[in-house]
């Protein structure tokens, strides 16, 4: 039983991170229709910046704000400057554009900073308390950080004047274009905090999986599966998705373990995560192609 | 006094092809001129022509104001309340947030908030419903909501399309009474796009006839419904 949860903690934990790229995914999807394959490498270049700015000195807590600004300004960069001229390229020159910057940003970052593995230290502190050894503490720093940035998001965006002009250029560019919205700089603000999102997610895993330009390969994926499973036109599902993701893969693999133990069959385990986190996607698009929390949206034709 | 609004050569593309072909017209302040014609006349290309839309050449000044090269969303702060063909509503917010959106680049709160209060006295059926969902609202209310959203902007010239679109006869009646009040109380100029030339003539002072984007006849709305040509070939009553 306490394994079960500790696997339910854990899974948490990741949910966590899966959320805020999922997130990040959503903001981006919302505004423009588009995926952003290189969310993956730009967080894990974010994690490398913070890395650096950690062994030239800082401290964990001012190289944080400091990574999120510079993200900030690379999402905006990106959206100014790559994205801007091809506001109406049809949707495979934006995929080849979206899958030259993952490998620009992979291969810069192997260039700068090598690409043997590198530990980053973990920002919490590590004391016990009750109920510890259910779950680590970076594990519940992950998702304490994780829900204030959250939080916060959705405090920006429900309550002030900038984050409503923000949702209202993302629902009819048109219309907010007639009240005056400056639409570009809107998307542009939107992807400075889409690439803020997917920073703090490689910050706060890179202790995990620790640092390499690989390391978001397989995190984005989850990303994905749960930006899909909640619903990718729904943040807030998205978010729900991406912990829904998170648990459910590790209680698919506690459970494999068990029948393991028990029968002596092996037909799921740790190693088939990726798998049932894309049986999950594969499942809730074929029941519910909107995603569970996702809306549907009816054209006339 | 110069005029709110002043056309001249105004030609509008879409792609490679043409849907103005340099139109002439103006608006004297506090007026309200109507465009009339068949489906395709221009109507609504004049329109978001005016608002740098689609693409254009000619001349537009609002108010003595050139508004070439501008974006639209400039020309919208110069005090151009565009009132959208379908209504453009924001269809994922509430009703409240529909008419803050559109406050958000006035620097004037205190101002926007007594606007706000004037939007009620217009329509009190839209503070029943703040909290609504605006996507939920009936067409008329959805309609109504439109050209709030418009009034917020606090403008000094309204550009209307076809606000009668797909309403109730009873509801139409109502709207365009409530636009008369808006024009009168608020000073609001109006430019009025519609398919109901009884009921834009009706309202307007003056009136302005298009086809296939050039303006075949112009005069007071009076003149206008008076002469029997144009009443037989464009107007269909």
């Amino acid at each position: 039983m306490e394994q079960l949860f500790q696997q339910v903690a854990s899974g948490l934990a990741n949910g966590a991170i899966y959320a805020l790229l999922a997130l990040a995914l959503v903001m981006i999807f919302v505004s423009t229709n588009h995926i952003n394959f290189a969310q993956g490498e730009m967080a894990m270049f974010s994690a490398f910046v913070c890395w650096q700015l950690i062994t030239w000195g800082y401290s964990f807590w001012i190289a944080l704000p400091l990574t999120m600004l510079f993200s900030f300004g690379v999402g905006v960069t990106i959206e100014r400057v790559i994205l801007r001229p091809l506001h109406s390229a049809p949707v495979l020159s934006i995929v080849v554009v979206f899958i030259g910057l993952l490998a620009i940003f992979h291969s810069l970052a192997g260039a700068i900073w090598t690409h043997t593995v590198k530990p980053f230290p973990s920002p919490f502190p590590n004391v016990s308390f009750a109920g510890s050894g259910l779950i680590g503490a970076h594990q519940i720093g992950m998702i304490v950080v994780a829900v204030v940035m959250l939080a916060l998001l959705f405090s920006f965006f429900r309550l002030t004047p900038l984050g409503l002009a923000m949702r209202a250029a993302a629902l009819n560019p048109d219309s907010a274009r007639l009240v005056g919205i400056n639409v570009d700089w809107m998307l542009a603000l939107g992807w400075g905090l889409a690439a803020t999102v997917g920073a703090v997610a490689g910050v706060l895993v890179a202790p995990v999986v620790f640092l390499e330009p690989n390391m978001m390969a397989g995190i984005l994926l989850y990303g994905f599966a749960g930006a899909l499973v909640g619903g990718i036109t729904s943040p807030g599902g998205a978010v729900a998705g991406g912990f829904i993701v998170g648990v459910l893969e590790n209680m698919v693999a506690y459970l494999g373990n068990m029948l393991e133990r028990a029968t002596g069959f092996y037909l799921i385990g740790n190693g088939e995560k990726l798998t049932v986190a894309l049986l999950i996607v594969i499942t809730v698009l074929t029941l519910k192609p909107s995603g569970l929390f996702g809306r549907v949206t009816v054209k006339r034709v | 006094m110069s005029n709110m609004l002043e056309v001249k050569g105004l030609k509008a593309y879409y792609g490679p092809s043409q849907a103005l072909h340099g139109i002439d017209f103006s608006l004297a302040k506090g007026s309200i001129t109507t465009l009339l014609g068949a489906n395709g006349a221009g109507k609504t290309t004049t329109l978001r022509a005016i608002c740098n839309m689609v693409r254009t050449e000619g001349s537009v000044s609002v108010d003595g104001q050139s508004v070439a090269g501008k974006a639209t969303e400039a020309i919208v702060r110069l005090g151009v309340g565009h009132v959208p063909e379908g209504r453009g509503t924001f269809t994922a917010l509430s009703v409240e947030e529909n008419l803050r959106v559109a406050a958000y680049t006035r620097r004037d709160k205190a101002q926007a908030a007594r606007d706000l209060e004037m939007v009620f006295t217009y329509f009190p059926r839209l503070k029943e419903r703040m909290a609504q969902q605006a996507g939920t609202l009936s067409g008329g209310e959805q309609q109504m909501l439109a050209i709030a959203r418009a009034l917020m902007l606090g403008p000094r010239l309204m550009l209307l399309d076809e606000p009668s679109f797909g309403l109730a006869p009873l509801i139409v009646q109502e709207i365009f009474r409530i636009m008369r009040r808006i024009n009168q109380e608020s000073k609001v100029s109006m430019l009025l796009v519609e398919q109901n030339a009884a009921l834009a003539l009706a309202l307007a002072d003056n009136a302005y006839v298009l086809e296939t984007g050039r303006v075949v006849m112009s005069g007071t709305s009076a003149e206008v419904s008076s002469n029997e040509q144009i009443r037989k070939s464009y107007l269909g009553y």
